[in-house]
């Protein structure tokens, strides 16, 4: 069903944040005696952001808020809501909503969630907020996906699981909003291609499992759905962004939907940053509005494993201009970098046995 | 033992994720950490102000050998930070090694975890400074 809020809706903030630390390819597959060059061409994936020793979803969570709140320059204690998306929380029982909402000086007179759903749980929050404002139950929402993802050591997940986050802030349409969100498509099913079992650290996946009837079937159905209920063709939209947990997958889905290579480079940033799972379409879509012009149409999908996507339809309005250049780009965050080797990723990961934590 | 502390880490939780100092209505000396009485003229009206985010380098020392809970991060710099409205605080610097460090370096606040109470304990997440960019 196509999810169209009754009252318009839009974003008057938004805004990212990627770790300065970069783990490249070769420096995990030297370890694991793996052809680099195979995983660089197979993924398209060159180097993987890393959160630093003092880092995690909470503190990505709050710099991805902090920036989006720079942009919508709103009084915090009018945000109602807070949404954290995420599939590596730090804590397993404590809400890092309510940190967040702590740190941005939101609390107390608000509702602080966390959302799980493989990657796709950053879009969740949107639709959470898109509902609650649109109604009228809040002013604001605040709408993240954040992760620190976690491979395996060895296994293939490990040369993409990155970190990063972004963070939307949502508000009944308005002059001050640099976009509407128009309307939005979920399609869901339960289809076991990537789980992680409760208390087990590390996540499984069924391998050749992933492609087909997961990834490429969800995608490809609530893009469909959605632009078949708004009448919309591929050439209607200036940009496209698509999960991306590699750098192969959402260049075939663009090419089977219609969408040409220009519309998804803009926000495709995995070969340089990796799979940021919450936070690989919320950043995205942030990359894009960096450099977005009012009246661009954008076509947003995500994916989670378990099964499902998100859809919207975003279309951009003047107030984009002067909201910009208001905090750091994305852009500016991933020419921020600083390579660095396994064995110091392996330790401020905390993976050594009777390491200091 | 550990629980003891975090109601003193709660209580502090303004200071700690929003640099929230005092300000002497009286005599307008700010405090960090906040203060119920000016220590300069011995008011009691003091309100809640926060600290500008961002400030400079004034000097550091590197942290070589570490208290246990800190170990993960060393080596590590603590620098006092001279910020926009020249009130000077302590805190640690983040996302720069040592060597690269100078006095009169342009940085800003972020949120870090400072360190974890043992593997079951709390997170104490709170402020330190990295270089502008
Ligand atoms: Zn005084």
């Amino acid at each position: 069903m196509i999810m169209k809020p009754n009252h318009k809706v839009g974003i008057i903030g938004w805004g990212g944040y990627i770790p300065k630390y970069r783990l490249p390819v070769e420096n995990i597959s030297r370890i694991w005696g793996k052809d680099a060059e195979r995983y660089k061409e197979g993924l398209m994936i060159n180097e993987k952001a890393v959160a630093g020793p003092d880092e995690d979803t909470t503190t990505i969570a709050i710099e991805a808020a902090q920036n989006a709140l720079k942009r919508a320059q709103i009084n915090p204690k009018d945000i109602g809501a807070v949404f954290v998306g995420s599939e590596s929380k730090p804590y397993a029982v404590k809400p890092t909503g309510t940190i967040v909402a702590e740190a941005l000086g939101a609390t107390p007179n608000l509702l602080a969630a966390d959302l799980e759903f493989a990657c796709k749980a950053g879009t969740e929050g949107l639709q959470c907020c898109m509902g609650l404002v649109s109604s009228g139950m809040i002013k604001y929402g605040l709408a993240i996906g954040a992760d620190v993802a976690q491979g395996a050591p060895g296994d293939d997940l490990e040369f993409a699981a990155a970190s990063g986050g972004a963070a939307f802030l949502i508000s009944r349409d308005n002059e001050d909003c640099v976009a509407t969100i128009e309307a939005s498509y979920s399609y869901v099913t339960d289809t076991p291609d990537f789980w992680r079992r409760a208390e087990k650290p590390f996540p499984q996946h069924g391998e050749a499992f992933t492609g087909k009837p997961a990834y490429f079937h969800h995608i490809e159905s609530a893009a469909r759905n959605l632009m078949a209920e708004l009448d919309k063709k591929p050439s209607d939209f200036k940009y496209a962004v698509f999960h991306q947990p590699n750098g192969k997958f959402p260049i075939r889905v663009a090419k089977t939907l219609g969408f040409t290579t220009a519309q998804i480079a803009p926000g495709l940033l995995v070969s340089n940053i990796g799979n940021t799972y919450s936070a690989a379409v919320p950043l995205g879509l942030s990359a894009v509005l960096d450099i977005a012009a009012p009246g661009d149409e954008i076509l947003v999908v995500s994916y989670g494993s378990g099964a499902g996507s998100d859809a919207f339809y975003i279309t951009v309005k003047d107030a984009i201009e002067e909201k910009r250049d208001r905090c750091l780009k994305i852009k500016e965050y991933i020419l921020r970098r600083q390579q660095v080797g396994y064995k110091c990723y392996i330790k401020w990961r905390r993976h050594i046995i009777g390491q200091p934590r | 033992m550990s629980d003891l502390r975090v109601p003193k880490l709660w209580r502090e939780i303004p200071q700690h994720y929003r640099l929230e100092a005092s300000k002497c209505l009286s005599c307008g000396r700010i405090y960090f950490p906040p203060k119920t009485i000016c220590n300069n003229c011995k008011s009691k009206n003091l309100e809640k102000t926060a600290l500008p985010r961002k400030g400079v380098i004034e000097t550091f020392t590197i942290i070589r050998n570490a208290p246990s809970k800190y170990e993960l991060y060393a080596p590590y710099a603590i620098a006092i930070v001279k910020l926009e409205n020249d009130v000077k605080i302590l805190a640690q610097i983040t996302d720069c090694e040592p060597a690269k460090l100078q006095i009169g370096m342009p940085v800003e606040a972020v949120i870090r975890r400072l360190y974890d109470d043992g593997e079951n304990g709390v997170i104490h997440y709170g402020f330190k400074f990295r270089p502008v960019f």
